[in-house]
């Protein structure tokens, strides 16, 4: 082959313990699906192809946090397959909804519902990708927004930076015009403390925000804690709204615990 | 009294001929309207589209939409959105460029914003539209864009009647009385049995939009309520803001401990810098199609409490929340005056009211003024 003609970058989906409504999202995407099949190779995607071709490969995407014995050595060979690895989804970025029980006794879990307990290896904690590997990129949400896959994808390849922005959720939803509902109605909303990535969808239905995408850059969650209190939420209410999907990222984690101490 | 002659009534029943006066013209009026529990700003075509009968009650991070016991058309304050969602948007397409081979064009058809008029723009408003007048298009410095839309606004002023808690209009020198470049300027008067409005021209477009309505004269007695009733609005502002030597006050202060008094509550979540009819930092981003063929560059709204804001090489200057606040205040009431000759702030009392945690830039400025004090003293000071 001509040293001319360039091999398409190759992409590689991996899941881990998820619900995969993260990588479907890439399947979500049916306008740009076309494009990213034209730009890469879709090398190793379980989910949505026969296709498996062994790695390396140039981007890898992570879904799922990591469980078990058998994750926490299979994300070691993953990272060493994948040039540039981007861990997508509030499990692979911050344990998910299954980290809540890494304040519970797993053994217990595990007596109650198992009929035979002792087929079930699992650790103690649900933990993000990043605590075991080096991860060069982040994309956050519950699920994540398929507009921000496809620009850091298109970003990646171009060797541009990514627009996904870690500012508050209040930006887009001021930008798109939306009274505030924290203000406006007293719901207690997460907003000021979480990532922006959604477009602010939940402030757009009357609903105050849940957390989807994380912790923002700066999060002042002990001052939304007492305005919480202010609007008439107690310590246990409080506690839930920071202990959801992203209830495992340390700033949503401290401010549940403090809300659970008072 | 000679400034009576250009003062008319316009009845309530009548004010449909206004907006037709404007539609007519080829205007697309955009006014108040009620929408998600606010009065905000929307397309007006017909008195019925207007918040009649509504009022709003604001307070320190808190508003809610009430109902009067009147007809009242602009019987509210102000509320979340300002005119700046139209002048300066949101979010703008700069340009688009389409690669062809090995050279791209770029395309540049954006449709020209269409011929507007504003209904039912406060003092406040009207001072923040001047604000920005000056920041975007009073310099060498021309924003194209700002221009474009600002360029044969018609603008209907409106007199406050009411104010709100989080007003400070009277400090700032802006308000309640309506003053400057408007075309058609209201004062709304409605009680028992009566609704109407006293009406005058600014401008040779508002007079004959005027003429076309061919109002009759306002009568001395209603001229002089009409005053009463913004001398009430006037005496109903409790919220203060003093700005004597406000500028080196807080140049003195940037090391006071009230910073980071104000940093423990701040969420630096940016609402108020969003809210703020003044506030006009943007950031630029480019975005690509996955095939690298398309390519666009959009301005957004961007702000002063985003991280992001003051990276340079290297990280964000102002990473605490502390550094961002004060980098906020400082501009808005002090290097404001240094770079554009004036106060950045209005005393619209937005940021006030739509502060998620109820901040208070009247309450931050007086807290450092009850106890201004060197760098060196105020880190030894009381919290
Ligand atoms: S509704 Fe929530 S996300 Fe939107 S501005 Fe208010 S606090 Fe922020
Ligand atoms: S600040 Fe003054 S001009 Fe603005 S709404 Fe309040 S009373 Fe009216
Ligand atoms: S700083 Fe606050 S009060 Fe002043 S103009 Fe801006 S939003 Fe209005
Ligand atoms: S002052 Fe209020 S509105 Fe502004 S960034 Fe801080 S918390 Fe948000």
């Amino acid at each position: 082959m001509s040293s001319k003609v360039r091999r398409k970058p190759r992409i590689a989906v991996f899941k881990f313990a998820s619900c995969d409504g993260c990588q479907l999202s890439l399947l979500d995407a049916e306008d740009e699906l076309l494009g990213v099949a034209a730009a890469l190779d879709i090398a190793y995607f379980p989910e949505a192809s026969r296709a498996m071709v062994k790695g390396p490969y140039d981007i890898g995407l992570v879904e799922g946090s990591i469980t078990t014995h058998h994750d926490a050595e299979r994300i070691q060979e993953v990272r060493r397959q994948c040039k540039t690895l981007i861990a997508i989804g509030a499990c692979a970025t911050a344990g998910g909804i299954q980290a809540l029980r890494n304040w519970k006794d797993v053994d217990e879990f595990i007596r109650i519902v198992y009929a035979t307990p002792k087929y079930i290896n699992t650790l103690k904690l649900s933990t993000p990708v990043a605590e075991h590997v080096p991860v060069d990129f982040e994309l956050r949400g519950c699920p994540i927004n398929k507009h921000q896959l496809i620009e850091l994808i298109t970003a990646t390849l171009a060797g541009r930076k990514p627009n996904v922005p870690t500012y508050s959720v209040c930006v887009e939803c001021k930008r798109k015009g939306n009274v505030c509902i924290a203000v406006a109605q007293g719901v207690a909303c997460l907003g000021p403390a979480t990532q922006t990535g959604c477009g602010a969808l939940c402030p757009s239905f009357d609903r105050g925000c849940y957390g989807c995408y994380g912790p923002m850059e700066s999060p002042n969650t002990e001052s939304l804690s007492n305005q919480f209190r202010i609007l008439g939420q107690n310590n246990a209410e409080i506690t839930r709204a920071f202990r959801g999907f992203n209830a495992w990222a340390w700033q949503f984690r401290k401010a549940s615990e403090e809300s659970e101490r008072t | 009294m000679t400034e009576r002659v250009n003062q008319y009534v316009l009845e309530s029943r009548d004010f449909q001929q206004l907006l037709d006066a404007l539609i007519k013209r080829g205007y697309q009026v955009l006014g108040p309207a009620v929408r998600d529990g606010a009065i905000v700003y929307d397309v007006v075509e017909s008195l019925s589209d207007l918040p009649i009968g509504w009022t709003d009650e604001q307070e320190t991070g808190r508003y809610r939409l009430r109902r009067r016991n009147d007809e009242a058309l602009f019987g509210y304050v102000v509320g979340p959105q300002s005119w700046k969602k139209y002048l300066h948007p949101a979010e703008v397409r700069l340009l688009t460029a389409e690669r062809s081979g090995r050279t791209f064009r770029i395309l540049n058809n954006e449709p020209a914003p269409p011929r507007r008029a504003f209904l039912g723009v406060r003092a406040c408003e009207l001072a923040a539209i001047a604000v920005q007048d000056r920041v975007l298009e009073g310099d060498r410095y021309r924003d194209p864009i700002y221009a474009a839309r600002r360029e044969g606004i018609f603008i209907v002023a409106v007199n406050c009647t009411q104010a709100a808690p989080t007003c400070f209009c009277t400090s700032m020198g802006t308000g309640p009385r309506v003053r400057g470049a408007y075309d058609l300027a209201l004062t709304e008067l409605v009680g028992p049995g009566k609704h109407e409005f006293v009406i005058e021209a600014g401008s040779d477009a508002g007079a004959e939009v005027l003429a076309e309505l061919a109002p009759s004269a306002a009568s001395e007695a209603l001229c002089r309520e009409a005053e009463a009733a913004v001398e009430r609005a006037a005496s109903q502002i409790q919220r203060r803001l003093d700005t004597t030597g406000i500028r080196d006050l807080l140049y003195t202060n940037f090391d006071h401990l009230r910073w980071d008094n104000v940093a423990q509550r701040c969420l630096a979540c940016a609402n108020c810098t969003m809210v703020c009819p003044t506030c006009f930092c943007t950031t630029v981003e480019d975005v690509s199609d996955v095939t690298g063929t398309h390519a666009e560059r959009w301005r957004k709204w961007d702000s002063c409490f985003s991280q992001n804001f003051s990276y340079i090489h290297g990280g964000s200057v102002r990473s605490s929340a502390k550094s961002r606040y004060r980098q906020w205040m400082t501009h808005k009431l002090a290097s404001w005056i240094d770079q554009f000759g004036n106060s950045g702030c209005v005393g619209c009392g937005r940021c006030i009211t739509w502060c998620p945690v109820g901040i208070d830039i009247t309450e931050e400025v007086r807290a450092i003024r009850e106890s201004p004090a060197s760098s060196k003293e105020s880190s030894h000071g009381k919290p």
